[in-house]
């Protein structure tokens, strides 16, 4: 068998099972594991398609970032994940028949298809062997997608922006610096001089 | 010979086990949340196997753009459902009848 079909039948072999784990395992966290060795297992497929980029990518920004943000949340709720289990396979039905479904649906769609294997695109966008893959969507993605690519920062930062808004909370019982009642503070008013005598008290 | 068909029908089996997932954890947003993480991972292979045997470049600028939505899509969901977790206590989605939809 040749290297690129053996590539293709591991990685997608473990894309697959490890994706029908993160749907069926009981425990949230095993869910998360799972889904980290899906985006492994498309990361590898990725990298015998020749985007070795995105396919790093894809491990730093889903592992790294999206992941962990997953795994904290779970860790954080404090939730009783056997109620939830119980209920489980009155929705099976439903599911397996709507996914038959769908795949009936898709591979005769996909069984014969056959693209047309040339698209018409810009001369910078057809790959080039002799150019490494990310200096060449470098070449094109600060130039041909510059608005694009400016759109996509602007996403993430109303993601950021609104994550923040969202979950930020303000407490009441802490004791918080007012910046303004310290600068107006009069110290004729707040300091009081008082002479006590010797041998007593206040 | 691996063919585009062959990816083709795996990003669509990995697309059916997002849709699946759905319907099988309605009780747990997370899980709900990370059928939709494989949903846009089923369409990100789908991209990068037609640029690969279209030999255009296209394809992966839109899989890197799917993976900027991505990302940005996971931290608010995930927001909001601590912000749900935090007023009814539980991440079911039956809990969500405020609307009474």
């Amino acid at each position: 068998m040749e290297p690129f079909a053996l590539g293709f039948y591991f990685f997608s072999s473990i894309t697959l099972l490890s994706g029908l784990m993160v749907v069926l395992s009981t425990n949230p966290v095993h869910s998360v594991l799972w889904l980290i060795l899906t985006f492994f297992g498309a990361s590898g497929l990725f990298i015998i398609l020749g985007a070795e980029f995105l396919a790093l990518i894809l491990m730093i920004v889903y592992v790294g970032a999206v992941a962990v943000l997953f795994m904290f949340v779970v860790m954080m709720l404090n939730i009783n994940f056997k109620e939830i289990k119980s209920r489980l396979t009155k929705y099976l039905p439903v599911g397996v028949l709507i996914g038959l479904v769908l795949f009936v649906e898709l591979s005769l769609i996909f069984g014969d298809f056959i693209p047309e294997l040339k698209f018409n695109s810009n001369d910078d966008l057809v790959i080039n062997p002799n150019i490494e893959n990310t200096k060449q969507l470098g070449l094109v993605l600060y130039t041909d997608f510059f608005i694009y690519f400016q759109l996509a920062g602007i996403v993430l930062l109303i993601a950021m922006i609104g994550a923040i808004v969202l979950t930020h909370q303000r407490r009441k019982d802490v004791k918080r610096q007012d910046v303004l009642a310290q600068i107006y503070k009069d110290p004729n008013n707040s300091i009081e001089l008082k002479d006590i005598k010797p041998g007593q008290g206040l | 010979m691996i063919e585009l068909q062959h990816f083709l029908i795996l990003s669509s089996l990995l697309f059916l086990i997002g849709v699946f997932g759905i319907f099988l954890n309605r009780k747990n947003i997370i899980i709900i949340l990370m059928s939709i993480e494989l949903i846009l991972l089923a369409v990100n292979i789908n991209f990068v196997s037609f640029s690969f045997f279209l030999g255009d470049l296209t394809g992966q600028i839109f899989s890197l753009f799917i993976l900027t939505v991505a990302a940005a899509e996971a931290a608010i969901g995930l927001a909001i459902l601590v912000c749900f977790y935090r007023n009814k206590g539980s991440i079911a989605v039956d809990d969500a009848n405020l609307m009474k939809g």
